[in-house]
């Protein structure tokens, strides 16, 4: 069943197209990965998910509903954090939580509150008020709001920003866990590629408002199919040889170094003709990563 | 829709910025009440000194109710500025701080939250004006006491008796919120404007200080659209101290002599707060969050 379904959405400010013809479908039960560079739509396009813009064309279903029509029956269901974790100053961690179901109109209980906050790494810190708190701890109570009312979609937009690295590995074990044992949909965008590979069973890139790529990670990050870079000690000469030699057709053209996407076998041939050709080598090292893959897809645009 | 207007009522009253108005308007009334108190017959004496040859007055003209008079004169001008610190950073506060998005991504219509927030701030607007009455009339009654209200206008006298007065005050105070409504109802129409509560506020306070200066202009080109400005009535809680006199020119108990400019004036008033509400949500639901 799809959670989520956007049909040939477009989103204009004016003369510039931030979200152009964009179509995609989430998968109940799916760690979605939303990926593109600063600029390149994210946000407006989460935003138009929470009915935050009006998309210019295109539809929206969640949940199997027209988001247009269905509103609040949808919003119910979601929780989400957008960009910064921006709160009020004023109040506690625990009142946001209780102003928050107050909101929803959700009877939540002070057990499911402290849990909610305990589960985010945060109950020490319940009864500070929010102006005291680093962003990762903002960022934290952030994700606590999305997550009160135990809503079915959880969508999060960069919800690793500002934290530091264990914090980052809480929030990714969250993910996993509200996606395994809570069979929550999640759709997650982040900046940080590493993360997403990490978790999402699917991915898409999007570059200008436009969709590049979308799939499966496995299959989109082919162990078979490895982007490698090699590190020599003369590269013009390790380029000449590639360039004349059987190797010419792996090349990718990147200015930042020597990088052939190649089959995992041809990797020691490559390694054997470069050592036979006099070619001092330092490495060669694998980059099948979706940082890679990314770059890839967005540099080829 | 309460539990929305409770939570944005909430919010205003956890801001320590809330009570800055509160602050002010107790320090200003307790200063004129001070200054009266203590120099009072000073300023009595100022206020009488064209009509003594003509008139004696018995009893104590610097009562209660008249310091009462005297601090609406002064604060009632000034109050729409405390007003628009709280209504014109309803909806523009929220842009600023990033938490609009929040709000919106709940499930409730933006019709809903544009309700919530008016009524909320009406809310606050209506405790201030409470506030400024149980100051600047019960705490004067309790300060100076009580007598007839001696009224000096531009060009005549008005005594009322003492019985007389504490009606007209309610009055004059329920007009009031009408006023002060309107200003509330303006802010929240600027507030929806802009993702920054400065603009807003300074918008709210130049709108008031340009209307209620065309309004006070009296030139005949501007003479035909006063009558619906609402700075033009703002002020007409002072009808409620005008009194109908009989033909041996005493005054009637009760009476008030244009209640029909009264009516008019709220009538203008409450179109104004509809049409500032209404635009409100119209701007409200088109409105792309991208702040």
């Amino acid at each position: 069943m799809f959670v989520i379904k956007v049909q040939h959405i477009s989103k204009n400010f004016g003369s510039l197209k931030a979200v152009d013809d964009l179509s995609f479908e989430v998968q109940e039960g799916q760690v979605f990965g939303f990926l593109g560079q600063n600029g390149s739509g994210k946000s407006t396009t989460i935003r138009m998910l929470l009915s935050l813009i009006h998309p210019s064309s295109g539809s929206i279903e969640i949940f199997g509903k027209p988001l247009h029509k269905k509103r609040n029956e949808i919003l119910e269901q979601v929780g989400a954090i957008i960009e910064r974790p921006d709160l009020y100053p004023y109040l506690s961690a625990k009142e946001h939580l209780q102003l928050f179901a107050k909101v929803r109109k959700q009877r939540i209980s002070t057990d499911a509150i402290n849990h909610t906050l305990e589960k985010v790494g945060l109950a020490e810190r319940s009864h500070d008020k929010v102006k005291t708190f680093s962003l990762g701890m903002k960022q934290r109570l952030g994700i606590a709001i999305a997550l009160v009312h135990n809503p079915s979609l959880i969508i999060l937009d960069e919800p690793t920003n500002g934290l530091d690295p264990q914090g980052i590995a809480d929030i990714r074990q969250l993910i996993q866990y509200l996606a395994k044992e809570e069979g929550k949909t999640v759709f997650v965008s982040s900046h940080l590629l590493s993360e997403i590979e990490q978790i999402a069973t699917q991915i898409l890139i999007i570059h200008k408002g436009k969709k590049m790529v979308e799939g499966i990670t496995k299959e989109l990050l082919d162990p078979q199919k490895r982007i490698v870079q090699i590190k020599t000690m003369d590269d013009d000469k390790a380029l000449q040889l590639i360039t004349t030699g059987s190797f010419h057709h792996y090349l990718l053209p990147r200015k930042e170094g020597i990088f052939l996407k190649l089959p995992t076998h041809e990797i020691p041939l490559l390694n054997e003709s470069l050592i036979k050709a006099g070619v001092a080598l330092i490495g060669i090292e694998s980059k099948n990563s979706l940082e890679d893959y990314f770059i890839q897809v967005t540099s080829n645009s | 829709m309460w539990s929305l207007i409770s939570v944005e009522l909430y919010k205003i009253f956890r801001r320590p910025r809330t009570y800055i108005s509160f602050g002010a308007i107790a320090a200003l009334i307790i200063v004129v009440q001070l200054g009266l108190k203590i120099d009072g017959s000073a300023y009595a004496a100022f206020l009488m000194k064209d009509i003594n040859d003509t008139l004696t007055v018995d009893g104590k003209i610097l009562n209660g109710y008249l310091i009462c008079y005297i601090l609406l004169q002064l604060l009632l001008v000034h109050v729409p500025l405390l007003v628009a610190l709280i209504a014109a950073d309803m909806f523009s506060g929220e842009a600023n701080l990033g938490t609009l998005r929040l709000l919106f991504s709940t499930p409730s219509s933006r019709t809903k939250w544009v309700f919530a927030k008016f009524i909320a701030a009406s809310v606050y607007t209506i405790l201030l004006l409470l506030w400024l009455a149980f100051l600047a009339l019960l705490v004067s009654m309790w300060v100076f006491g009580t007598d007839d209200l001696f009224l000096m206008k531009s060009n005549y006298v008005v005594v009322i008796e003492q019985k007389d007065v504490l009606w007209r005050y309610l009055g004059a105070f329920v007009f009031a919120s009408f006023s002060l409504l309107t200003v509330t109802s303006l802010g929240f129409l600027m507030s929806t404007l802009s993702n920054n509560s400065i603009g807003p506020i300074v918008g709210t306070m130049s709108a008031i200080v340009f209307f209620t200066i065309l309004s006070t202009l009296n030139i005949p080109l501007y003479n035909t659209i006063k009558p619906y400005l609402f700075t033009t009535h703002m002020n007409n809680w002072k009808e409620f101290f005008d009194i109908k006199v009989n033909a041996n020119n005493e005054a009637i108990t009760g009476t008030i002599l244009n209640v029909s400019k009264i009516q008019s004036s709220l009538w203008v008033l409450t179109l104004h707060i509809i049409l500032f509400l209404g635009a409100s949500v119209i701007i409200i639901k088109k409105k792309d969050i991208l702040s």
